[in-house]
């Protein structure tokens, strides 16, 4: 991935910046700038998600593409976000430790690099939360 | 809006063709459907091609008008156009080439699908693949094609009753067909064991889960129903072409282990060939992984949410069942060139409806459905075909 495109979209991968349709009141991450029910009537805003959620499904890649290999096998899943809308991340724990309905919360970590010097990805993974 | 019918068929062997380019595969594959059609070249009124990515797999863009020239087609000046929509591409084509001819614009019209994937790395290949999903939202964080078939996978298996073992019988059935299909890239059968032993790619999805990467094209030549004749004694007729889209992501569709395209396709399509699900005799379905023919069957209407598991272990859905499903040996066994698949599961239906499907031969086989969808089921296409 190119600098400049990878750039671009750093408020998002960094810090969950998506929006909010105020019309509705519908989340949207990624952002969106057209609501698809409110349509030409919708109001699109800036909105920081608070990076809360829940793991709706999972899979533990262990034959990844190129960029990923260095890190097989690793937990990626499906995340439903308390605000409402769904993200795939990966998730930052051991395979035997994920399951549906786990509690996470969004970090910010390395997600790869572009070759031995290529510019290094970071962006949002989620952690367990710990339930006592 | 006319009658279309298909008049000529032709597909190359499926495999890892490492003698054979780009340009070979698909000049083979439609000399073999204007031979089966007797019908010489220059009757060929346009072209519609199905190739999802040239441009990475061999670099190669402009493929419409690439394949016109090489088909020998230059001077003639025929419009010859590119589809693409993932691993859609063919059903996509196909569906140009009915449209094409139905409004009356065309007569003869060629719908062909061809992708050389064997040119680049693995890993290469598996990275272009991803792009038929979120490049953005999905493959940036490190999803996998058969990572996200193991999300709906894992997602199914947590809300309905499908063993391990049961989704090992899906391409243990397909390679058993693919066994009796001369085309196939695999035709040996396997058992059970031979999936739940193979290496883990993405849990709980194996590599015996996972079509596989191939080199292949294929080629059916469509025509006003009306006008058939001329060229066949066996026409086969359209009797409904359907298509649906829905979210790119595979986390934002309504529900994870239902592919709402499918759904919608199916439903158009068999309301526009008026005919209720007992009518289909048999159905190619997308099976690009083993999960993805359980979503596709119940997803067609043809059983209910969590019982296509059950219908594969009863054997319901194999070559001598009630209702068989890849009777080409599926994506999986016969080989899935992405562009190709489109336009290999009509040849495959309408090799079946002529009744020339040899040791795969449905008896009396009069009505068959092709199910083509591209990425995780973004797109979806559906046919029906009927032997009149």
């Amino acid at each position: 991935m190119t600098v400049a495109r990878f750039w671009r979209k750093i408020p998002q991968r960094y810090n969950m910046i998506g929006t909010k349709c105020q019309t509705c009141g519908r989340h949207f991450f990624p952002p969106r700038t057209f609501c698809p029910d409110c349509r030409r009537t919708g109001k699109i805003v800036d909105h920081k998600f608070r990076g809360m959620g829940t793991i709706v499904t999972y899979t533990v890649i262990h034959t990844a593409n190129e960029q990923f290999e260095a890190f097989t096998p690793y937990v990626l899943a499906i995340v439903q976000l308390d605000e409402g809308p769904r993200m795939t991340t990966q998730i930052v724990c051991r395979p035997d430790e994920v399951k549906i309905g786990m509690r996470v919360k969004s970090a910010f970590r390395r997600i790869a690099t572009d070759g031995e010097s290529g510019i290094i990805h970071y962006g949002t993974k989620f952690v367990p939360i710990n339930q006592t | 809006m006319r009658d279309v019918a298909v008049i000529g068929i032709g597909c190359t062997t499926f495999g890892e063709k490492w003698e054979s380019s780009f340009r070979d595969l698909f000049v083979e594959a439609g000399a073999l459907a204007l031979e089966d059609a007797q019908l010489a070249g220059e009757k060929i009124d346009a072209m519609y091609v199905g190739n999802m990515s040239a441009g990475r797999f061999v670099e190669q863009e402009h493929i419409g008008a690439l394949i016109a020239d090489y088909a020998g087609l230059a001077t003639h000046h025929i419009p010859s156009t590119r589809v693409e929509a993932a691993c859609a591409s063919g059903g996509l084509a196909f569906r140009q080439a009915v449209i094409a001819v139905a409004s009356g614009m065309e007569d003869i019209v060629v719908a062909a699908g061809v992708e050389k994937m064997t040119d680049v790395e693995p890993g290469a290949s598996t990275d272009t693949l991803t792009g038929a999903a979120d490049r953005e939202w999905e493959g940036f964080v490190g999803a996998t094609f058969p990572g996200l078939y193991a999300m709906i996978a894992n997602d199914y298996m947590h809300r309905y009753p499908l063993t391990r073992e049961q989704l090992a019988q899906v391409a243990v059935k397909n390679h058993f067909n693919g066994a009796r299909n001369p085309i196939a890239q695999f035709q040996q059968e396997i058992s059970v064991d031979t999936v739940l032993k193979s290496t883990l790619v993405a849990d709980p999805l194996r590599l015996f889960d996972c079509s596989p990467i191939t080199d292949g094209a294929a080629a059916v030549i469509v025509a006003p129903f009306e006008r058939a004749r001329e060229f066949t004694d066996t026409p086969i007729k359209v009797l409904a072409s359907a298509q649906a889209s829905d979210t790119i992501t595979l986390h934002d569709r309504r529900d994870i282990s239902t592919l709402d395209a499918t759904v919608i396709a199916g439903k158009r399509a068999l309301k526009i060939a008026r005919c209720i699900h007992k009518d289909i005799d048999l159905v190619e379905v997308h099976d690009c992984f083993s999960i993805a023919e359980i979503c596709a069957i119940e997803d067609l209407g043809f059983c209910k949410k969590g019982e296509a598991g059950k219908l594969t272990s009863d054997g319901i859905t194999a070559l001598n069942g009630d209702l068989p499903v890849n009777t080409s040996g599926g994506l999986k066994a016969c080989g899935h060139p992405v562009g190709a698949t489109g336009i290999k599961q009509v040849y495959e239906i309408v090799q079946q409806l002529r009744g020339e499907a040899d040791r795969r031969q449905i008896d009396g086989a009069e009505i068959g459905m092709t199910h083509n969808v591209g990425g995780t089921g973004a797109t979806v296409a559906v046919h029906i075909f009927g032997r009149i």
